[in-house]
């Protein structure tokens, strides 16, 4: 198919960058395995962002330290930085670069997170994004003042009531409330602010917020919700949607058909929200050589350790110092309830998963460790510069996704050989930008400036 | 003559006169912008001010009219890759605030500033602060300073709750943390508890240097007391730890006199004393005023009346006199904000010592 056939031929790929900081995808292994909190390391990678023009970096945020069969899961890389005082860091390092921070709704307060975002948008110039995550579990409540106490169904109606409460603060301030000069009655005429109140079924607040609109209006909101729920709320609120439908063309398809749907009859416009898929990207000079290096790599990730962790979940039983190297567990699962630990909520119905393992294992002689691998989430793309240049400019173009947010699976220098070799192949097939054409983080993404007040 | 004094200086917003913005050198929307953050960071460290403080609250400043304020971490935060030695000591209060957020906050502050990061602890008695977040008001002095107490507890167990080499990165048993070497903190107070442990990892210090107002915090609590006294008698006292002078300040500049300048501005605002030491008048008087505080006090936070102003004097007048002769001394590059202030890196509350280990292996 020639671009012009494409129903998107002038499409452009956006690229985001998520420092992940956390799961068994980040391999800490390698002599190439870099720190996963100095802050060189962030310094490193998001300059490497900006080089390739990317349009975000992101920080995910976590509340606790994960844990499995009740210990803290000691496995995976842990330890993040709290993502907005890290980006403000950040902020004074870059110039262009999206800075989008992962915010959860349930144990922060409108007044307060609404007033940080706004400090960041305003420290970096309009480049500030909020990731709005959710969460119910008491597991989690058990590091804050009200302890666990939103019900599951609730997650998303406190959400919702949040960025309405959150909006309200950014949009408070008239575009002319501060002075122009020393001789003004005041420094920001209180006439031109309107006090934010709300009375809902999560808040009770009445809020005289301290801070003007940025030069983007406001920050960028991302929402990486998958059930229909989330879906929804994306498609009512959201700038941006992550997703995991960025590996399969027919999947990302039907992800972004769906949302589509879920946009029009929000009443918003088709193009209101950006599709921006998470995913691994791994090269290689050839085809073949990028599929042994992803081999490689698949074993750093998925160490005999992890996979006997990830086979416990499914199993619901500890499974460690068991040989990952050798056959599935003979023992059929156990049932667990779902608490906020790791895997707890990620399996419907463990019986039907070893099921499938064992099919998979005896039909292919596979070990335990290589079945986890093999059935383990499909995760990216692999392949050469220019073949994955050609793929994600049928992606773009047939409106299957809007871009990539990159997870890399090696800090600090992750990014280098997607910078250096894609980003100019992707360039030669005019998906992607030459240079930054804007300053702000919408500006990037191509969204409107949110209408204001007056 | 002992060790040198402390200097430290209030950054924040156009200085401590409530109508400092009338005489700042910008236009008023300016504050907001980052150049303003690096810039007035910048002046300080190249000063050779040892910490800068970065007043702060959820609600506008109360008396005069809206002013626009970024949250003094952010600002710090930003404030920390354009520095190299200064100290950055954000006001966080912590009557509603969520001590778990604080901590998480103020541990990435000292990563992102290579363990020049300090607390400002603070807090608020203000019920409108309690209306915007939704809380219940917390009221009276006992109530505030539990709340305080149990906040900044809270924040130095989870400090503690990753021992320094907790990441082990053992790939022959495919472990990358030492769970042995994390800890949850379990803490519980009157009216909430934390579990723990941090998602953060032990900050390079280890425990950020804490300071606080004078009268907050049980002993031993704070690292630096803020203390305050109409006269250099009054100042005098002892505490456990470092004691740092409040002090106004408003300096003749080439331009004007400090009382010119003050006349000005008070045509606007009054400037509201309180119990605090305030200076006023030509840059030697106040070399004389610090050399004799440091007899009594171990530092001293200069809260100058117009930043654009009395920050240039400082620099150029005060500080240069004070390190020629010894009074004070710059921060030595590559020092954490602990080792200038002379405080010891403490190991972890929980580190369990081997020879205290009992049992089996």
């Amino acid at each position: 198919m020639s671009s012009t056939d494409y129903p998107r031929p002038e499409a452009q790929l956006h690229l985001g960058v998520f420092f992940q900081g956390v799961n068994h995808w980040t391999i800490w292994s390698l002599p190439e395995s870099g720190s996963q909190i100095d802050f060189s390391s962030f310094r490193r990678m998001i300059t490497t962002a900006e080089r390739g023009l990317f349009d975000a970096f992101f920080l995910g945020e976590g509340l606790r330290l994960r844990e499995s069969g009740g210990k803290i899961h000691d496995l995976d890389v842990a330890g993040r930085p709290d993502a907005i005082t890290q980006l403000a860091a950040l902020a004074g390092v870059t110039e262009r670069i999206g800075l989008v921070a992962t915010q959860n709704t349930t144990y922060n307060e409108p007044a307060d997170l609404a007033r940080r975002l706004s400090g960041l948008d305003l420290l970096s110039q309009g480049r500030a994004g909020w990731n709005v995550v959710t969460t119910d579990n008491a597991w989690t409540g058990e590091n804050f003042r009200r302890g666990g106490y939103l019900d599951h169904a609730d997650r998303y109606v406190r959400a919702e009531q949040f960025l309405t409460v959150a909006r309200q603060i950014w949009d408070s301030w008239d575009a002319d409330a501060v002075a122009t000069g020393a001789d003004a009655e005041e420094w920001a005429d209180p006439k031109g602010i309107a006090t934010v109140g709300a009375r809902t079924s999560q808040f009770d607040v009445e809020i005289t917020p301290t801070l003007p609109r940025s030069p983007q209006g406001h920050p960028v909101i991302f929402q990486a919700g998958d059930s229909a729920e989330g879906r929804d709320f994306a498609a009512r609120n959201a700038d941006v949607i992550f997703s995991a439908h960025g590996s399969d063309f027919a999947d990302a398809l039907a992800f972004a058909t769906d949302i589509r749907a879920r946009l029009r009859a929000a009443g918003r416009p088709e193009d209101a929200l950006r599709i921006l898929p998470g995913t691994e990207i791994i090269l290689g000079d050839t085809e073949e050589e990028a599929a042994e290096k992803a081999h490689r790599l698949r074993l750093h990730q998925v160490t005999p350790a992890t996979a006997l962790a990830i086979a416990g979940q499914v199993w619901g039983f500890d499974l460690s110092g068991r040989d990952a190297d050798g056959p599935l567990p003979a023992e059929d699962p156990v049932v667990v309830e779902p608490t906020g630990e790791m895997g707890s909520r990620r399996w419907k119905d463990p019986r039907e998963i070893v099921r499938t393992w064992r099919e998979t294992a005896e039909a292919r002689g596979l070990s335990l460790r290589e079945t986890v691998i093999a059935l383990g989430p499909q995760r990216g793309h692999v392949g050469t510069p220019g073949g994955l240049a050609e793929k994600f400019a049928h992606f773009v173009r047939a409106g299957a996704v809007d871009g990539f947010n990159v997870s890399p699976y090696l800090t600090p220098d992750g990014l280098d050989d997607i910078v250096e070799r894609l980003v100019p192949e992707l360039q030669e097939r005019g998906v992607y930008r030459e240079r930054y054409t804007g300053t702000t983080l919408r500006e990037h993404l191509g969204l409107p400036r949110p209408e204001g007040p007056r | 003559m002992s060790r040198p004094l402390y200097l430290a200086v209030e950054l924040d917003g156009e200085g401590a006169h409530p109508a400092a913005w009338r005489r700042a050198s910008h236009a008023p929307a300016a504050l907001l912008t980052p150049e303003r953050v690096r810039a007035l960071a910048q002046v300080a460290e190249n000063a050779g001010v040892t910490l800068a403080t970065f007043d702060d609250s959820l609600l506008p400043p109360g008396g005069v009219g809206p002013v626009g304020r970024i949250g003094a971490v952010e600002r710090a935060a930003f404030a920390a890759v354009h520095t190299s030695v200064l100290g950055l000591a954000p006001v966080v209060s912590t009557t509603y605030s969520e001590p778990f957020h604080v901590s998480s906050q103020l541990a990435s502050l000292d990563f992102a500033a290579a363990g020049r990061a300090a607390w400002l602890v603070a807090a608020t008695d203000d019920p409108a602060a309690a209306r915007a977040l939704g809380r219940p008001v917390v009221e009276g002095g006992a109530a505030l300073r539990r709340e305080a107490r149990d906040a900044v507890r809270v924040a130095r167990d989870l400090w503690d709750s990753w021992e320094d080499d907790a990441a082990v990165r053992d790939v022959d048993t495919g472990r990358y943390l030492d769970r042995d070497k994390l800890h949850y903190i379990d803490f519980v107070g009157e009216t909430y508890s934390v579990k723990g442990p941090a998602i953060v990892p032990r900050p390079p210090q280890g425990q950020l240097v804490v300071l606080a107002p004078a009268g907050l915090l049980p002993e031993g609590l704070a690292d630096v007391e803020l203390v305050e006294g109409r006269s250099v008698a009054e100042l005098a006292g002892a505490g456990a730890g470092l004691r740092f002078a409040e002090l106004e300040i408003a300096l003749d500049t080439p331009a004007h006199t400090a009382a010119e300048r003050l006349a000005d501005l008070n045509r606007h605002a009054p400037w509201p004393g309180g119990p605090r030491l305030r200076y006023t008048g030509p840059p030697a008087g106040l070399v004389a005023l610090v050399e004799e505080l440091a007899g009594v006090v171990d530092g001293v936070r200069l809260r100058p009346a117009v930043l654009d102003e009395d920050l240039p004097e400082l620099s150029a007048r005060v500080l240069p006199a004070l390190f020629r002769s010894g009074t004070a001394a710059r921060p030595r590059p590559g020092a954490s904000l602990r080792s200038t202030l002379g405080l010891s890196r403490p190991a972890s509350r929980f580190a369990r010592h081997l020879t205290s280990v009992e049992g089996t292996a």
